[in-house]
């Protein structure tokens, strides 16, 4: 059963196209990323299942109930704010137990319930503290702890940790996963940050420009982005200028070719191949399907090295895994050679999907 | 946004027209009743009531004696604001607690206050009459009485902006080489100055319309120490309502002028970001 | 060696100099503008015999004209504080044409002459007024009536709890709203539980100043009064009338009274200002 349904949910501010024409489902006990830039709309949308705001078109289902008509206040969600929006002049209790306050619940109840939701954020012996007396962590857990308290049946997170330093960011988003596998309430998250979304999202939703880039697990984003948004925004990528002429592709501001396998009549101007940094393989010598180079610059990264490549007027980057480094002499000014594992070419027009196709053939991408 | 928060606070069309009224009862009509009162009798009539002799001297007055005050609060406002911000001394927590009291102090019984002290039966009254100098019920009384009821405007909105501006840009200024006048003409005032600016705008309209402490100190004798707002007073307490106008319009205008000058500034500074 | 420490010590001491005087100067102003006159006051009523003063200030004049002014400053503070809550919320959290006009003219009171307020009102609310007419036409006085004072009073009160509240509201922001909305509140239970809450030491600091307003009132409440002994006669007015019949115990004894109560009401506004600025 899917927890949260968006469906076409269309919104605009004045002229502004916030949010066009988005769907997208969250199973049940998913934890879910909704990933884009600042300004992608992604935080409108979570406002909007929330109900805090109201759509111009759509509808908006939780556990298979059409709630677009409902209020807030009876939506029965979880909403934690990006800061946090604690109840400034409460102690952490009481701002805990206002929403089970607001319903009326037994005193016992309420006291027993807080206490555990205490415990379960590890907070314990923080009861009396106010707001102001936390650290960012701390109240990032009072607001989680506070949105749980009366058992929402979908738990919604506004950059939940994009007001926290990068440390205290990493412990939190595990722990928040975690957290996550023994409460198990259908979760959406909203961020900006890749590393976040892919390290604890079941599900990542791409969002651009109010538009739904790609849903997908945290691989198939990586290894199969279906945009050339997607490909640069999750992850970093190379951007590379080329023609096709004949059975070659041809970068642009060199000679060098790349040879297809096979021969094919295919001729096409100003193409961009978007390739991974790991996915361009650094060697010594030459063979067909490589392109001579010369290293621009070396750098250490710990476990791996990253390499800054001219191929042509293209600068590129390369991961090359420490043993491979070790093996070769490498410096500023060396020559040597790339070979590209897989890349992607993004452009929609006609000629376009005809590359793409044959290079699909080809085994170029997938 | 909720619909119902919405309608509760954003759109809440009871609450604003609650707000509309209140202003429109209290502020709004109440000035254009009095204008199209003044201009009922049409402008000349107007202009011969704004000019008349005992009239256009009390608005003379006024401004220059406002004008006085002004230049005497700017400086001690901001001499005063700077020594409790920038400088530790003994009793300076009460001295700035005291700095209010003007504020707080109904302007009646700080008239009464200043004839004690000055007056003509006073110490200070007395070594003064000696050299042939009257205080109170003449020109130097009304000035101090309008320094006394504006003084803490100055210093209460410089105050805030000394406290927050940053050391860092005076320290700059000073390891270029900048000497400590340098230091606060080019950079500390250009940065307080939208504050001193409104303290003085406060103050300034404060002078203009004061009455209370005025009317005690000042001999309110026509052509000699009457200000506008006593004039008025006597205008219509002796039911010349038509003459009363014409000042009452021209302190009015003033008003705005003012209010207008001050938003000036605020969106001025506020261009400076925070 | 020995010369550079001197010279250090002269470019010290310099300093220092520069500093003692500017403080001297500003202590010596603050004293003669300040403190002298608090002084004064003091003295002079305790010129008088004790027997004088209670005398002078249990006059049932005095006490009326004292009962008075607390019953004005009650009513002012109640409405002001609800209609100036009201005017807040409007303007830090609606948006609508006129606002910022609108937003201006709630300091016009602060600008405006008391004289000029008085005047106003006695033209608006005086029987021969648009709005006056109509309510003497219904035998209600308003003016030289206690309609028209308290009237004058609300409006030089007016901005004070306003001022205070919207920039408090401002920087509160919607999220408080919108998290207790989400946890189940309603309007009603939102206002009580978040908002006044967080608002309630720029309320109390507005209140504190409104009340020392309208204590001190002079100019405004004597236009639309009349001062009539007995009848429409406030603290300050009473004193202002005992101090021009040369009646100096009766004034200074009842003004000391009032400057007392200034003392009272400025610290209070101190410690309410010291509670905002930590919330």
């Amino acid at each position: 059963m899917s927890g949260i349904m968006v469906k076409n949910i269309t919104k605009k501010f004045g002229d502004f196209i916030a949010v066009n024409n988005v769907s997208f489902d969250v199973k049940e006990g998913e934890l879910a990323a909704l990933l884009g830039p600042s300004g992608s709309g992604k935080s409108t949308l979570l406002r909007i299942i929330a109900g805090l705001e109201n759509p111009d078109m759509g509808q908006i289902f939780l556990t298979g109930k059409d709630v677009t008509p409902l209020r807030t206040q009876k939506r029965n969600v979880g909403f934690v704010f990006q800061h946090y929006a604690l109840f400034k002049h409460m102690t952490v209790e009481k701002n805990i137990a206002f929403g089970l306050e607001i319903q009326k619940k037994d005193k016992k109840e309420i006291k027993q319930k807080v206490e555990e939701l205490i415990d379960l954020v590890k907070l314990n012996g923080y009861n009396k503290h106010y707001p102001s007396q936390l650290s960012g962590g701390q109240r990032q857990r009072v607001a989680l702890a506070r949105a749980l308290a009366t058992e929402p049946k979908v738990l919604l997170l506004d950059e939940p940790f994009g007001s926290l330093d990068a440390k205290v960011r990493k412990n939190l988003a595990q722990w928040i996963r975690d957290l996550h596998n023994r409460v198990n309430v259908t979760s959406v998250f909203v961020t900006h940050d890749q590393n976040e979304a892919i390290e604890i999202s079941d599900k990542i939703i791409v969002i651009n420009r109010g538009k739904v880039e790609q849903i997908g697990n945290a691989t198939d984003v990586y290894e199969h982005p279906k945009s050339k948004f997607v490909a640069s925004f999750v992850g970093n990528v190379n951007v590379i200028n080329a023609n096709i002429k004949k059975n070659h592709i041809v970068i642009t501001g060199t000679k060098e070719k790349i040879q297809f396998k096979e021969k094919t009549e295919i001729n096409f101007q100003n193409i961009v191949l978007l390739i991974r940094p790991e996915d361009i393989i650094v060697k010594d010598n030459s063979t067909e399907d490589t392109v001579p180079c010369i290293i621009n610059g070396i750098y250490y990264r710990g476990s791996f090295y990253e390499v800054d490549l001219k191929v042509g007027t293209n600068n590129v980057k390369s991961l090359v895994p420490k043993e491979d480094f070790f093996k070769f002499e490498w410096r500023k000014g060396t020559k040597v050679y790339i070979r590209f594992r897989k890349f992607k070419i993004f452009e929609a027009s006609e000629g376009h999907k005809k590359v793409h196709e044959m290079l699909k053939q080809l085994g170029y991408i997938e | 946004m909720n619909s119902s928060l919405k309608r509760f606070v954003k759109g809440n069309l009871t609450l604003r027209g609650i707000a509309l009224f209140y202003i429109g009862l209290l502020i709004i009509l109440p000035v254009i009743a009095i204008t199209t009162e003044a201009f009922k009798g049409g402008i000349p009539n107007l202009w011969k009531q704004i000019t008349l002799p005992q009239a256009l001297f009390s608005l003379k007055f006024t401004f220059i004696i406002a004008l006085i005050m002004l230049v005497i609060n700017i400086i001690t406002g901001t001499a005063t604001a700077w020594v409790l911000v920038r400088y530790d001394f003994p009793l300076k927590k009460t001295i700035n607690a005291l700095i209010d009291i003007p504020f707080a102090i109904p302007t009646v019984v700080t008239g009464m206050m200043l004839v004690v002290l000055c007056g003509p039966r006073s110490l200070i009254g007395e070594f003064f009459g000696k050299h042939g100098i009257e205080i109170i019920y003449n020109k130097p009384g009304i000035i101090l009485a309008l320094i006394f009821v504006t003084f803490p405007f100055v210093v209460r909105s410089v105050q805030p902006v000394l406290i927050e501006m940053e050391r860092d840009m005076e320290e700059a200024a000073q390891t270029l080489g900048a000497s400590k006048f340098k230091v606060f003409f080019h950079i500390v005032l250009p940065t307080i100055l939208p504050s001193i600016l409104t303290g003085a705008a406060l103050s300034f309209s404060r002078a203009l319309g004061e009455f209370g402490s005025i009317v005690i100190v000042a001999g309110n004798i026509p052509m000699k120490t009457q200000v506008a707002s006593v004039y008025i007073y006597g205008e219509i307490e002796s039911a010349n309502i038509q003459s009363g106008l014409g000042t009452a319009v021209v302190l009015l205008l003033s008003s705005f002028i003012v209010l207008i000058f001050l938003n000036f500034i605020q969106r001025w500074s506020n261009k400076y970001g925070k | 060696m020995e010369n550079k420490t001197n010279c250090v010590e002269v470019v010290r001491k310099q300093k220092q100099a520069g500093k003692w005087v500017l403080i001297s100067f500003v202590l010596l102003w603050f004293f003669v503008l300040i403190i002298f006159p608090l002084i004064g006051i003091v003295r002079e009523t305790f010129k008088n015999a004790i027997s004088v003063i209670t005398s002078s200030l249990s006059s049932t004049a005095s006490t009326h004209a004292f009962w008075l002014t607390i019953l004005i400053t009650f009513v002012a503070v109640v409405i002001n504080t609800i209609f100036g809550t009201i005017m807040a919320i409007v303007f830090a959290k609606q948006n609508f044409k006129g606002k910022l006009f609108l937003e201006s003219l709630i300091d016009l009171p602060f600008a405006v002459s008391p004289i000029v307020a008085g005047f106003m009102f006695v033209i608006l609310f005086g029987p021969g007024g648009w709005i006056g007419s109509w309510f003497y036409s219904m035998n209600i006085k308003i003016i030289y009536a206690l309609p028209g004072m308290i009237i004058a009073t609300l409006f030089v009160t007016l901005p004070f709890v306003a001022k205070e509240i919207i920039p408090v509201l401002r920087e509160f922001g919607i999220e408080q709203d919108e998290a207790a909305l989400i946890l189940g509140a309603s309007q009603w239970q939102i206002f009580w539980k978040v908002t006044l809450p967080s608002i309630r030491w720029g309320l109390a600091y507005g209140v504190t100043l409104t009340i020392a307003r309208s204590i001190g009132e002079f100019g405004a409440v004597l236009v639309v009064s009349g001062s009539i002994i007995n009848k429409t006669q406030t603290a300050t007015l009473r004193i202002h009338d005992q101090f021009t019949d040369l009646n100096y115990a009766g004034a200074f004894s009842a003004a000391l009274i009032l400057a007392l109560i200034s003392f009272i009401i400025l610290n209070l506004i101190q410690y309410a200002q010291k509670r905002k600025k930590r919330i």
